[in-house]
Parts: C-alpha cells; structure tokens; sequence
C-alpha cells in the first residue's frame, strides 16, 4: 500500500477527520466569503447591463452557481455512496448526510431564481420542459435522501439505504445537464462549455466562474462543519468524544 | 462604475423584484443555514455533555453505596 492511500485511511477514521474537519472549515469559509464579496462586487459594480436582457441577466450570477452546485453535489454524494458500499466505511454515510441538506437548498435555489428569471424572459414561472423538470425531480431525489435516511433508525442500514438512492438517482445528473441538448426546450443552452469556451463577455464570465468558486467553497465548509456535529452524535459512547467534549467545553 | 446612482442600482432596470427576489433568497437560505448547522452544533456537544455528566455522577453515586 502507498503512502497516499494510508493518509487516505487514516482520515477515514471518524476520530481522524473530526480534528481534520475542524482545522479545515474555517478556512475554506473564509475563502468562499472572499471569492463571494469579490463575485458579487465583479457581477453587480463591474459587468456591464446584457445588450438583450438589461439588468435582469444578473440573475445568472446566482442562478448558475446554484444549479451547478445542485448537481455537483449529488454527484459527490453518489462518489461517497459507491465508496460506502464497496469499502463499507463508516464516513462515507456521515459525508452523504452532511452533504444533503447543503444540496437540497441548492436545488430549490435553482428553481427559485429560476422561475424569478423565467417570468420576466419567458413570460411564466414555469413550465414542464426537460430541463426543468429534471431540476424539480434533483429536488426532491434530495428530499427523498434525507426522508429516507432519517426514517430508518439504525444508522448503519439507513447509510445504505441513503447510498443506494444516491447511486441509483445519479443517472437524473447527466439528465438535466444534457436537457438542453438533447430536447427542445425554453431553457437556453449551456452560456459555458467545455469544447466551445464561453459566449459571453469577459467581466460578466469572471463574475460568475467567482461565484461559482464561492457556492462551491461554501458547500465544502459547511459540509466539513455538519459532518462534526454527525459524528458527535454517532461516535458519542466512543471514549475520545469524551475527552472532546470535555476538553474543548463547549467552545466549538 | 456602471450606476449613476443609488436608486438606478436598487431598481435594476426595472427588473428590481426578479433580481433582488433571487439574491435576497439566496442570502437568506444560505446565512440560514450557517445559523442552523451551528446551533444543532452547539446542542449536541450540549447535550452530550450533559449525558457524560450524568452518568459521571449516577456512576458516583452508586460507587457510594456499595457496602
């Protein structure tokens, strides 16, 4: 076994990453409000009003890194679930968990900046095309996650349980990116790609590539928080919990 | 600087409620949750602390009545 892998192990241990997860959530949350203030600063001071859409493109800066961070998240929760059901570790059910929550208000926010966007584009709210029913089905997948996990008592069996809906919902991920592609819809297609580059002008990218730096950073650093506060409570008769608890006294 | 002035900004163009409706939301769910995740925090090392206590003490206690 290399020496990467057992470093791998090592924080696998709840005991482990409890400590790496408190010395790391600052951080990361500290980067994610800087990225933040400086996205939100490029987006609302700096990029110039769209030459079709006025002021209300702006939407864009919040309503991209939302839906991206939607699907990204549950694509992670998907990674932890195969890793939980191959390896059978215990942190992989604990990341899902903490994960979850973080994704579902993503998903809405999706949906409601969405729908905020549609009216004054398209005329509606809402309709029923592929990409955004796709988003709504993401929506609930993450309600049916933390229904499902919460409902089953023994943690373990609900981990497993969590995991394969993860696994198995995943497939609505390629979905929902491809919609736009793959039928005829009112959503407009994808503004950044991967092959063609971006169509769209340099200040308003930047302002958004930040911001999706700063959802992206935010979800990592309240996820290492939450998963603290499960392992706590999973980990509570372990020894080391005590000792924890009693050293820190309540300060964190 | 792309406003001329303060209103022109909050008014967005007239696109005022759309967008401030998305960000103001965006805000408030996100913020809600930091507030959230850091209570359920803060109450569960609370009540794990009060648990260990307990037992420390009721532990104590039956240690006192042995004969």
């Amino acid at each position: 076994m290399t020496r990467h892998s057992n470093v791998l192990f090592r924080f696998a241990a709840p005991q482990a990453f409890y400590g790496l997860a408190g010395r790391l959530w600052p951080w990361v949350a500290a980067l994610a409000t800087v990225l933040g203030a400086w996205g939100l600063w490029m987006g609302m001071f700096v990029a110039p009003a769209d030459f079709q859409q006025g002021q209300a493109y702006r939407i864009i800066f919040v309503h991209v890194p939302a839906s991206w961070m939607s699907m990204i998240i549950y694509l992670a929760m998907a990674f932890w679930a195969l890793l939980g059901l191959t390896f059978n570790t215990r942190l992989s059910g604990m990341m899902n968990r903490a994960l979850a929550p973080t994704g579902a208000m993503f998903a809405f926010l999706s949906l409601w900046t969405g729908a905020l966007w549609g009216k004054p584009m398209w005329g509606t709210w809402w309709v029923w095309d592929a990409r955004l029913t796709s988003e709504l089905i993401l929506f609930f997948l993450y309600l049916g996650f933390i229904g499902l996990t919460a409902s089953i008592d023994d943690p373990r069996r609900a981990d497993k349980a969590g995991g394969l809906l993860a696994l198995v919902g995943a497939i609505n991920v390629p979905v929902i990116y491809f919609s736009v592609r793959w039928w005829n819809t009112l959503h407009q297609g994808a503004s950044v790609s991967v092959t063609q580059g971006s169509s769209m002008a340099q200040t308003m990218l930047w302002a958004m590539l930040l911001m999706a730096m700063s959802f992206w950073l935010y979800a990592i650093a309240i996820a290492l928080y939450r998963i603290r506060t499960l392992i706590l409570e999973r980990e509570k008769h372990a020894l080391w919990v005590e000792a924890e608890l009693r050293s820190e006294g309540g300060a964190s | 600087m792309i406003w001329n002035s303060a209103s022109e900004f909050w008014a967005m163009g007239g696109y005022g409620l759309y967008v401030w409706g998305s960000f103001g939301v965006t805000a408030l769910l996100m913020g809600g949750e930091v507030i959230l995740a850091a209570r359920h925090h803060q109450r569960t090392r609370e009540s794990l602390q009060m648990q260990a206590t307990t037992i420390g003490s009721v532990q104590d206690t039956a240690k006192d009545w042995q004969p």
